[in-house]
């Protein structure tokens, strides 16, 4: 199952609904181009909903550290939302848990930006 | 350790292009042969998954997408263990060289877990030089059933 990637903004917050799983080739680069072209336009509080990502290898973990570095050298943050099980556990698994902020309900994600 | 299905005892070996089609089959073939000894999900779902990055490192860093080379791959049942032997023909990999993902000046790197990964969902791995290439294996101990009697 490919990637799919769908943008909207909550109070000034762009979400992006991620679905599918994100591993090497173009789940990966997706990802990559969509912060990018957030980061590039402008926006700084970014949130990516990973409730319907039910698999991440390691090229799509490097990814979201890397969508984290960029953002934050360009003033911007990227945090996590609703992490399933499967994704939670891998991130726990290479010491990645920590560095993310990470939130299971969109309220109080959206609420952490102000 | 997890229970075994006994009568899904074999071997299966693949020659296989080096492409991301293959990790994908690879991967499936992974998953199947672990839902068919009996293991759980998430079992399922680790196995799938150090598989998938062994074949990946195959595809990627040792056969470097190379038309002309092949990755060779066999999964097997022994009864006691699924074990997956994956081999690239490219230049080989000194895995004692890797840096350790986990130390706080890798962390914050973009590339380098995927050996980690393996080390971790499986019970034994082991690197082989071929001389060209890199054979890497990787054992899952299963257990037999109960004794029902």
């Amino acid at each position: 199952m490919a990637l799919t990637i769908a943008s909207r903004s909550v109070d000034g917050v762009s979400v992006l609904d991620l679905s599918g799983r994100i591993t090497l080739g173009e789940g990966s680069v997706q990802l990559r181009d969509a912060i990018r072209d957030l980061i590039g336009k402008g926006q700084k509080n970014i949130l990516l909903n990973l409730g319907d990502v039910s698999y991440i290898d390691s090229s799509g973990l490097g990814e979201l550290v890397s969508a984290y570095t960029t953002a934050k050298n360009q003033g911007a943050s990227v945090r996590l939302l609703n992490l399933t099980k499967k994704v939670k556990d891998v991130l726990q698994l290479t010491k990645l848990y920590t560095v993310f902020d990470i939130y299971d309900d969109e309220a109080t994600a959206v609420g952490s930006y102000k | 350790m997890t229970a075994v299905n006994a009568s899904s005892k074999g071997r299966r070996s693949f020659e296989l292009n080096s492409t991301m089609e293959s990790v994908a089959e690879v991967e499936t073939a992974a998953e199947k042969l672990a839902a068919e000894a009996g293991l759980d999900e998430d079992q399922q779902f680790h196995i799938g998954m150090a598989v998938r990055e062994a074949t990946v490192n195959a595809v990627l860093h040792g056969n470097e997408y190379d038309p002309s080379k092949h990755i060779l791959v066999s999964l097997e049942n022994t009864g006691t263990e699924l074990r997956f032997v994956i081999a690239d023909q490219g230049k080989g990999v000194d895995p004692e060289a890797l840096p350790d993902p986990l130390a706080p000046e890798n962390l914050m790197r973009g590339t380098g877990r995927g050996i980690f990964l393996i080390r971790s969902f499986m019970d034994e791995v082991h690197f082989r030089q071929l001389h060209p290439g890199t054979e890497l294996t990787l054992v899952k101990h299963l257990r037999p059933a109960a004794d029902k009697h």
